[in-house]
């Protein structure tokens, strides 16, 4: 157990970085932004909403900064983000709850996709060496990975939308319709995340393919493998019961780490897409210098992403004993 | 991505070893004998050309000049047509070239300097010190560093070159270091350290002499692997209009070409041009990168027919 104590401790310690980062970025820019953001903002917003974003971010203050840094902390742990500027008077938290399940459902389930079809796709690749998946594969994937996600984005909008005209290009359904859960709105929800989710997945699966396809190969040169062989095993059984099982232990460490990578992408997709996720709204809020909003869609982002790779370190528990026994 | 294919090449570290002598030659002969090497290798070079001597390319010497007819179709005046500003797209492609280059290698190669001092230093100095760098890097591998790197150049209000080449490297090394530790740590009690010891020699000869040229071809991959990670991001931070809004660069031509509705008024070469430059010079960086991952980790080479039989029993 004391995999999962370091993984939690790793959490907390990452978490806290953040905040802090977070805390000090406005703080230490040179030019001082913040003020800028509040002298822009007098008069639209109510003296009372601009009280509380002075002393959040350090303005006309007499408290000293250590304090404010455990009031900043105690607010974020508790979900109090203040006031957001763009969308005035709702609190950050409102705009966050609207942008969250638009995310988490498009990236969400796009990234469990790309991994488990780039996991099954990779253990053929490798199982099938010199095989004709295996010599065409890596050089397509190693190029698809390497593309920018906003540009397969666009190029998809050129052809579907523009060119083709079936696909809409924007937004996460059709404005005209009432959210409800009639099967049209549902349709209209499906057919606007086709576009992006299709985006992500051609960019992020092929990290999927090539990792499990690597593990595979040097795992199919490994002494079981043999033994199993010597003991007249199914060519099925040594595949899916020896090899793809420790092969995707690699993998799901990777899986943690892709996230980040995913992340990112996913903003430029949304961005792109014009997706009202967190993301999107992240940009919303640098466009408008809304520095409230920014930093809650930072904090949001991180502690979303720390979430799933604990949810990844507790599964390599369940599915490692060397994690289990280790130490 | 590519990020993390080389961790297949943290197991065989024996099969690396055997190159220990002979480093630069050794890998110009592997990326000589190898496809996918050298077509990253071919890409690069043209990309270099271009961003040292855009003359080369194009007439035009100011691409960020409004100089031409707004929104012209492609013609043998201006390759590409103008944008809707009235720029060449060609010429702002060439002139692009640089900045995106110099962004990649400069932050590449800053960070993989940093994995470098990190990842030894953690796997030489052992015990509480290389728990907590093995921390620092564990932190800065999981913090989702996009979100931070535009929180950043937010408030930095649109980054100059500076800031951007700051932040990628803040953010872009942690994946090196985290592999050159374990590929150090995997070294430590190797009979040539140990006998280099015995000798008497001071760690930094230890260090520099014996440790690092085992692992050239792991470190040309981090190289490659920080440069792709460059390439890309400063070109989404240029995009969502985070970048340098006086240069020209492909990142910033896409994002003029997104603001101008170039897809909606069909000027697709505005946008093809220069995604079709980030994904090639990707490619390239990428390409090199897998490459190196199959010098280091014989195992992952493409196998020969005539050897098919073998492996595949």
């Amino acid at each position: 157990m004391r995999y999962v104590l370091r993984r939690l401790v790793l959490f907390v310690i990452t978490l806290w970085v953040a905040l802090t980062v977070n805390f000090f970025i406005p703080r230490l820019m040179p030019g001082n932004p913040a003020e800028a953001m509040m002298a822009r903002f007098r008069g639209r917003v109510n003296p009372d909403a601009l009280k509380a974003l002075e002393a959040a971010f350090g303005i006309n203050t007499q408290q000293p900064v250590t304090v404010q840094y455990f009031q900043y902390l105690g607010n974020t742990l508790t979900g109090h983000f203040g006031t957001s500027l763009t969308f005035f008077p709702q609190p950050v938290s409102t705009v966050i709850l609207q942008a969250l399940p638009w995310t988490l459902g498009l990236v969400g389930v796009t990234t469990v996709i790309a991994f488990i079809a780039g996991t099954l796709i990779g253990l053929v690749a490798g199982w099938r060496r010199g095989g004709v998946l295996d010599s065409l594969l890596p050089p397509v994937f190693v190029i698809t990975g390497a593309l920018p996600f906003f540009w397969v984005g666009l190029l998809l909008i050129l052809l579907f939308s523009v060119t083709l005209n079936v696909l809409p290009n924007e937004g996460a359904y059709d404005v005209t319709l009432t959210p409800s859960l009639s099967p049209e709105f549902i349709g209209s929800v499906l057919s606007h995340a086709i576009l992006p989710a299709v985006t992500i997945l051609i960019v992020s699966i092929g990290g999927w393919i090539l990792t499990m396809r690597n593990n595979v190969v040097t795992t199919v040169a490994d002494d079981y493998i043999r033994m199993a062989r010597a003991k007249g095993l199914s060519n099925t059984t040594i595949m899916y019961g020896y090899a793809a099982r420790n092969a995707v232990l690699p993998n799901l460490a990777g899986f943690a780490m892709s996230l980040g990578f995913v992340v990112s992408g996913s903003i430029l997709v949304e961005y792109t897409f014009n997706y009202p996720g967190i993301g999107y709204m992240l940009l919303q809020a640098v466009d408008n210098q809304d520095y409230p909003l920014m930093q809650a869609m930072f904090v949001m982002i991180t502690v979303t992403v720390l979430v799933a790779v604990l949810i990844c370190d507790f599964l390599t528990v369940l599915l490692d004993p060397r994690a289990r026994t280790e130490g | 991505m590519t990020t993390f294919t080389a961790d297949a090449t943290d197991a065989p570290t024996g099969k690396a070893k055997r190159r220990r002598s002979g480093g630069g030659m050794a890998i110009w002969r592997a990326v000589r004998g190898n496809g996918k090497a050298l077509a990253g290798a071919i890409l690069l070079l043209v990309f270099t050309v271009a961003a040292i001597f855009p003359q080369l390319f194009t007439s035009v010497s100011q691409p960020n000049n409004r100089a031409y007819p707004l929104s012209l179709p492609p013609s043998s005046a201006h390759l590409l047509g103008t944008t809707a500003y009235g720029q060449d797209i060609w010429a702002q492609l060439v002139w692009g070239t640089r900045e995106t280059l110099v962004v990649a290698v400069v932050a590449g190669a800053l960070a993989s300097v940093l994995s470098v001092l990190i990842g030894i230093a953690a796997a030489y100095l052992g015990g509480i010190a290389d728990d907590l760098l093995s921390l620092l890097i564990d932190v800065f591998l999981v913090i989702p560093a996009f979100p931070l790197i535009i929180v950043i150049a937010a408030y930095a209000n649109g980054g100059n070159l500076a800031v951007i080449i700051g932040v990628l490297v803040i953010t872009g090394w942690s994946y090196g270091a985290r592999q050159l530790r374990a590929q150090a740590l995997s070294l430590r009690r190797r009979d040539f350290l140990e006998s280099a010891r015995v000798r008497g020699e001071n760690w930094f000869y230890i260090v520099v002499r014996e440790i690092l040229p085992t692992m050239v071809s792991l470190i040309a991959a981090n190289f490659l692997g920080a440069a792709l990670y460059a390439v890309l991001t400063a070109a989404g931070l240029q995009f969502i209009g985070l970048g340098s809004p006086t240069t020209v660069s492909w990142g910033t031509m896409l994002h003029w070409a997104q603001a101008g509705e170039a897809l909606q008024t069909g000027q697709a070469w505005w946008v093809v041009a220069p995604g079709l430059c980030i994904a090639l010079l990707g490619a390239g960086f990428a390409l090199l990168n897998y490459a190196f991952d199959e010098i280091a980790n014989p195992a992952l080479r493409p196998v020969r027919r005539n050897r098919r039989n073998r492996v595949a029993q």
